[in-house]
């Protein structure tokens, strides 16, 4: 059960660690903004542009029902579009880490 | 036994007598309640089979906490939404849409965005740094013996208030669905659900949130193939179909009031699918908005979920798996709830509960055939069943995370400092659920007729206003420390409480006997009133406290209006009426009247008579203070806030010292607790 004890330090200090921390804290904000703001212009748009939601471009299908439904679209995007671009680089950028991890600051 | 028969034969006879028991005896009628019991029963005697072989491989406190860490991510998925969808977005969001349109969809929408924070900030580190509770992530890089104890008062304090909203509203459903009594309800939920937990621990609970998830998605599938097939499955044939309908025109008519006079039936049927018939300030849906999205990734029994799976890359896939499935359920409920407002009818489902929830299982009854047909009545036990299944679900997550918080964080951590055998940390864990367990059944019998819609939103706002800001801070803020930790989770959750306790939610003796007044002796004639601008307000602030001017709307011009007979006199006049009728159908109907007009006509009574001699609120005001129902607007930037402000303070070299060993292993799970070998 006991780990062997890291230089947590070095680890943070390495180069490939930050390229990873850089990468991961600008996409991950990029994306969480976007959500939020995507999300809050919903009950925004249905209290004050309730004209514009009001539109019908679908037979009886307004702006506003299609505008919910791309809530939908958007947050599985946004959730695919994370996965996609973890499971391709950073978990490959954090396993070269964990490799060489023991061998750092040593 | 005997006794329960003999009840279900005397209300069968009550039913013959007259024909509308519906209502009283619960929405399936007693000849077909078999049916109802015959699914119960299978569905407790497979989770009962689970449980057994859970309760086998139950022995370790991982296996105990986090199912030996051996749950598939797909698994995990569809056990946190088995988890997260409770009867109030089973039932309650379809009933919303299917009485008031675009409101009651836009407002599942946050539901969703929710796992989007889940996803980006709280999945991964968790399961990477955590071990079975949220304080085991706080504590860290913390005093551990401090934030232990916060972290769990603050993880009990949000599961109660779920735990006491599901329980009351559990009760209240099966009450409302098959006319089992309340405290009866209560009570074997309460026993069920102690049974998964204590003998199957996280394990069983797992499959029992996953078979529920299945039952819940096969079933809403299902109607909406019903629903939606007649119509090529085009969608705006379908909703042009749903807005042609009289009865869905009829509830926009009653909805709209006085302004519904110069619509057209077209145009009442189209505002039906456009916002506004019942969200009415978008203030209080930003702060709900708010307290949804940052809520959810602090709901103990959600981030529980995320130690059970082997690892970081199972979690991630997890929270996608549980976005699709929630997902997808509330773009179906779009379809229950506008497709029972068509086939059933608003007023019919109002009617039965007056908040909706029988919506989906009436839409379910419609389908099979009516409420004369076996296979309606079959279908209508299966959503009876699978309501019943969520209870229990979700029950169970809720007792498990409270549990552990109590055995783990405060037995464990606290008074046995971490030097507790492993053996007595599973019996402390097993103790604890029995104790979480009882509590919820006695709190669920002691909060009978209690209004406690406000309590999930509470909960969420107090998750939200502490438990979010504490743990994203101690994963991504260096200078974060226990004396952050601490303030913030205090301010933010007292802050969020009291703010509920003054605000609309609670119940203002004088509003309800005033409207109580209204609805015995009616209203009287009133004339035309000129149309009124706009009023500005004197600012943001007096949007949000009773202390000054707030904006007010502009109002369209009125016309005379003639009074409005209260039930006292429509007693009067319907027994009038009733005593001249000739006719048998026509007595039929307005016997029908009078009950309505006699029950509308008690309730206000009984409402006269619970309030008399009361002028204020249980905290001694007569009017709200805080004018939002949601107060995640202002707790959750002062449970950040108090967070900063008291690492700032505070000043914990160690907790500095610390951060690089947390910011590595939460991004690589270098170190992470690995997955027992089976």
């Amino acid at each position: 059960m006991s780990k062997p004890t890291m230089n947590w330090a070095a680890i943070d200090a390495d180069p490939r660690f930050q390229a990873l921390h850089r990468k991961k804290t600008t996409f991950l904000w990029g994306l969480m903004i976007l959500s939020t703001v995507y999300y809050f212009l919903l009950p925004i748009g249905a209290a004050y542009y309730q004209d514009l939601f009001k539109i019908k471009v679908w037979g009886v299908v307004n702006i506003g029902i299609l505008f919910a439904l791309s809530e939908f679209v958007v947050a599985w995007t946004i959730a695919y579009v994370y996965s996609k671009k973890a499971n391709a680089e950073f978990d490959a950028m954090a396993q070269e880490i964990i490799n060489d991890a023991h061998k750092m600051g040593a | 036994m005997t006794k329960t028969l003999n009840k279900f034969a005397l209300s069968a006879a009550a039913l013959l007598a007259s024909g509308s028991a519906l209502a009283a005896t619960g929405a399936v009628a007693d000849e077909f309640k078999w049916m109802t019991f015959a699914v119960f029963g299978v569905i407790i005697a497979i989770t009962m089979g689970i449980t057994y072989w859970a309760a086998k491989h139950t022995h370790t406190t991982s296996e105990f906490y986090a199912a030996g860490r051996s749950v598939s991510g797909v698994q995990n998925g569809w056990a946190i939404a088995g988890d997260y969808l409770s009867a109030a977005s089973f039932l309650g969001i379809a009933g919303l849409i299917s009485l008031y349109g675009y409101d009651g969809f836009m407002y599942s929408v946050g539901w969703l965005v929710a796992y989007i924070t889940v996803l980006l900030v709280i999945a991964e580190p968790c399961r990477n740094i955590g071990k079975f509770t949220m304080g085991d992530i706080l504590a860290f890089r913390n005093e551990p013996k401090k934030v232990k104890t916060v972290a769990a008062l603050s993880t009990i304090t949000v599961s109660t208030f779920y735990l006491t909203a599901q329980m009351v509203g559990g009760g209240v459903l099966i009450k409302t669905l098959i006319g089992i009594d309340y405290e009866i309800s209560v009570i074997g939920v309460g026993i069920l659900m102690l049974a998964y937990v204590v003998f199957g621990g996280m394990k069983a609970t797992t499959w029992v949130q996953i078979i529920k998830a299945s039952l819940l998605v096969t079933a809403s599938i299902l109607l909406v193939m019903f629903v939606w097939m007649p119509y090529g499955f085009s969608l705006p044939d379908y909703l042009s179909a749903v807005v042609g309908d009289s009865k869905v025109q009829a509830q926009v008519a009653k909805l709209l009031g006085d302004k519904a006079t110069t619509m057209t039936a077209a145009e009442l049927g189209q505002r039906f699918l456009e916002p506004g018939l019942f969200l009415k300030s978008p203030i209080d849906q930003i702060s709900l908005g708010m307290a949804l999205v940052l809520g959810t990734a602090g709901m103990p029994h959600i981030l529980m979920r995320f130690f059970t799976v082997p690892t970081a890359q199972a979690a991630r896939l997890s929270v996608i798996w549980a976005m699709a499935i929630i997902g997808g359920f509330y773009v179906l409920t779009l379809f229950l709830g506008t497709g029972a407002a068509m086939l059933v009818g608003p007023a019919k489902i109002a009617s039965i509960d007056p908040g909706g929830n029988m919506a989906g299982p009436l839409l379910a009854q419609y389908l099979g055939g009516g409420a004369d047909s076996m296979l309606g009545n079959f279908f209508l036990a299966f959503v009876a069943a699978v309501a019943f299944a969520t209870i229990v679900a979700v029950v169970a997550g809720l007792v498990l995370a409270a549990a552990s918080a109590m055995a783990h964080d405060i037995y464990v951590g606290v008074i046995r400092g971490d030097h507790a055998t492993p053996q007595e940390q599973v019996v402390a864990a097993r103790v604890a659920s029995v104790i979480v367990g009882i509590m919820a059944i006695t709190v669920g019998i002691m909060a009978k007729g209690q209004n406690v819609a406000h309590l999930v939103a509470l909960a969420f706002a107090v998750a939200a206003s502490s438990n979010l800001p504490a743990v994203f801070l101690t994963l991504y803020w260096k200078k974060c420390n226990t004396g952050g930790i601490i303030a913030g989770m205090l301010v933010g959750a007292i802050t969020a409480i009291a703010l509920v306790m003054v605000s609309p939610n609670m119940t203002y003796p004088q509003a309800v006997i005033k409207a109580a007044k209204k609805v015995i002796e009616g209203e009287p004639a009133s004339e035309a009133k000129p149309a009124v601008e706009a009023k500005p307000g004197e600012g943001f602030a007096c949007e949000l406290f009773a202390v000054c001017k707030k904006a007010e709307p502009a109002k369209h011009a009125e016309l005379a209006k003639p009074a409005k007979p209260g039930t006292r006199e429509k007693l009067v006049t319907l027994q009038a009426k009733l005593d001249a009728a000739t006719d048998e159908a026509e007595k039929k109907t307005i016997q029908g009247d009078l009950e309505k007009v006699k029950k509308a006509h008690d309730k206000a009574e009984g409402d006269l008579k619970k309030f008399e001699g009361q002028t204020t609120s249980m905290v001694g005001l007569e009017k709200p203070f805080f004018l939002l129902k949601n107060p995640g607007l202002i707790s959750i930037p002062l449970g950040f806030l108090a967070v900063i402000i008291g690492s700032l303070l505070y000043r914990d070299q160690r907790a500095e010292d610390m951060w690089d060993e947390l910011y590595v292993r939460q991004n690589t799970g270098i170190h992470a607790e690995a997955a027992s070998a089976h």
